[in-house]
């Protein structure tokens, strides 16, 4: 597989015109920030929740373009989703990252796009950035905490 | 040009090699430089025909290995100009950093001392010493840069002003700007303020690219790496004074390192042996001896003038790309050929993947030297370097990848 196979167009179009991309939401519940110090990435995201349902969600920050797609077409797959159900989509894509085959494509809506990224080892922390934001986020409102900063080791 | 680099390349088997059918432009040996026949070929030789242990064998592979690893010493030591006695082998230059930290500074600074050191730091030469000041609360005073990328000397002259400097810990060459600093002026510097000063120098960037004489430099302790200037890797050396060395207590303990051991305790053994605990590594002095042989061979002025054209190479062609910003000194007299830059709106994460797809090696990220990342207000950079077995051929497809990654990247 190619580079650029990697950066399908669906990738490409989520990191020129990202989805959800702001630095901050009205009533928001939950603000965390991601960083990955080997790559320099940094990533802001704020939580929306209305009846235990991820209500609306929107990340910022600086990082490459996988980073800044990956998090664009998770936020698209996951508005709307119970948090458990999010939470659940979140573990699907992080297998598929390590190699396994989704058991919800459809779910994962352009998601599935990143599904070649496992195969660039170095990448696949990009890729998971903006997803291991969302399910932090999820976990810190769930132990009613409203802030919650997170520094990847690898 | 003094050295013939398209026959020099041919001696590096890594260097012959195609990615996806693109030639090979290995343009990051500011991380790890290649490694030519010769080196390969030297530690094949002791693995194969004098395998053994160092020191106190009384046949005659033992003899021959001892002679191979106390020769590269005495390479080593002729190169840079130093006594082998002062010559300490270590795993890298991160350890001979930590060999100071511990063995010295930490036996000597406390409350009311201050450390001097720079903003330009490799994570090797500061997290030693500030992991020390805060367990043993002296104070780390930071030589700030110029505009151009430079140690602000004026600023360095008024920090050692008090007296209370006792250590410098300071980087020869930038792995990031490129810089080269006047290190001698700095020891001078803070000798002037406080003679018993000691000053530690981090060379790791500078001993594969430049002449350098410790006893010039007239500074106290050196730490080079071997596999940066052609040698294998888990080989590196601290040069230092020998006389301090005396001085000093052992940083690791164990075999070999010793005089005489009894159940109670131990006595050490003379210099540079006494900072050298347990089996070292044989087959990679012997690789790191080839490796001086043939820097030497070719002239460490002649590798100096062929990297300053290659800066001004670097400089010219990828700084003259729209939109790419170069970190660090824009003369290319005062500095290597390590250039970092930045191409705006794309993460140097992407610019490294698509010139790595089409070939082209370069680093990115922080550098290890993430203090100075935050002083240029920046996260990360891609970097090129360049070393002897680069020529102004291997630009263009430089150039050609980040103008594709600005292509493929347009928003």
């Amino acid at each position: 597989m190619s580079l650029e196979d990697m950066y399908q167009e669906i990738i490409l179009d989520h990191y020129r015109k990202p989805l959800n991309r702001a630095p901050s939401l009205d009533d928001e519940a939950v603000a965390v920030h991601h960083s990955n110090p080997l790559c320099g990435d940094e990533m802001g995201l704020r939580l929306r929740v209305v009846d235990d349902a991820v209500d609306a969600v929107v990340f910022d920050g600086e990082g490459c373009s996988i980073s800044q797609a990956a998090a664009s077409a998770m936020t698209d797959a996951v508005i709307g989703r119970d948090l458990k159900d999010a939470l659940d989509l979140t573990e699907d894509f992080r297998r598929m990252m390590h190699g396994d085959e989704p058991t919800r494509a459809d779910d994962l809506k352009d998601g599935i796009a990143f599904q070649g990224v496992a195969k660039f080892p170095v990448r696949v922390k990009c890729a998971l950035l903006g997803w291991m934001a969302l399910k932090d986020a999820i976990e810190t409102y769930e132990r009613g905490a409203s802030a919650h900063t997170v520094t990847h080791e690898e | 040009m003094a050295f013939d680099v398209p026959a020099l390349r041919k001696e590096f088997p890594t260097l012959q090699r195609e990615i996806d059918g693109h030639r090979l432009v290995y343009l990051d040996s500011g991380a790890s430089s290649q490694t030519p026949r010769v080196v390969l070929d030297a530690m094949d030789r002791y693995y194969s025909w004098s395998r053994s242990n160092v020191h106190r064998g009384v046949y005659q592979l033992a003899e021959e290995a001892t002679d191979l690893y106390e020769g590269a010493r005495e390479k080593l030591a002729t190169f840079l100009d130093a006594d082998p006695r002062g010559v300490v082998f270590t795993k890298n230059a991160t350890e001979g950093c930590n060999l100071v930290a511990y063995s010295w500074v930490r036996r000597e600074l406390g409350p009311g001392d201050a450390l001097l050191t720079t903003v330009m730091e490799h994570h090797a030469n500061h997290v030693p010493f500030t992991t020390a000041a805060n367990e043993l609360g002296f104070e780390v005073r930071h030589i700030p840069l110029t505009d151009d990328g430079q140690l602000d000397l004026d600023a360095a002259r008024e920090l050692v002003a008090d007296g209370k400097v006792r250590f410098l810990a300071a980087v020869h060459v930038s792995n990031v700007l490129g810089t080269i600093n006047d290190v001698a002026e700095l020891a001078r510097i803070v000798r002037d303020a406080n003679p018993d000063a000691k000053v530690h120098i981090d060379g790791a960037q500078a001993v594969p690219h430049l002449p350098v004489s410790f006893r010039g430099l007239d500074v106290d302790f050196y730490a080079i790496t071997g596999h940066k200037m052609l040698g294998p890797t888990g080989i590196g050396a601290l040069i230092a004074r020998p006389e301090l060395l005396e001085s000093m207590e052992p940083f690791l303990t164990g075999g070999d390192m010793i005089r005489d051991v009894t159940l109670e305790g131990a006595t050490w053994n003379d210099i540079p042996h006494k900072f050298e605990a347990g089996t070292p590594m044989i087959a990679e002095a012997a690789g790191l001896g080839a490796a001086v042989d043939l820097l030497t061979e070719l002239g460490m002025d002649a590798v100096r003038e062929h990297e300053a054209d290659m800066a001004a190479g670097l400089l010219d062609s990828v700084g003259g790309i729209d939109g790419v910003t170069i970190h660090g000194p824009s003369d290319p007299t005062l500095r290597g050929a390590a250039v970092s830059f930045a191409v705006d709106g794309i993460h140097p994460h992407d610019v490294g993947a698509m010139l790595g797809s089409k070939g082209v090696c370069v680093r990115v990220g922080h550098h290890c030297t993430k203090p100075l990342m935050r002083c240029l207000g920046l996260t990360a950079s891609a970097r090129a370097s360049a070393y002897i077995y680069n020529d102004r051929d291997d630009l263009e497809p430089l150039v050609d990848g980040i103008e594709a990654a600005k292509t493929f990247f347009a928003r």
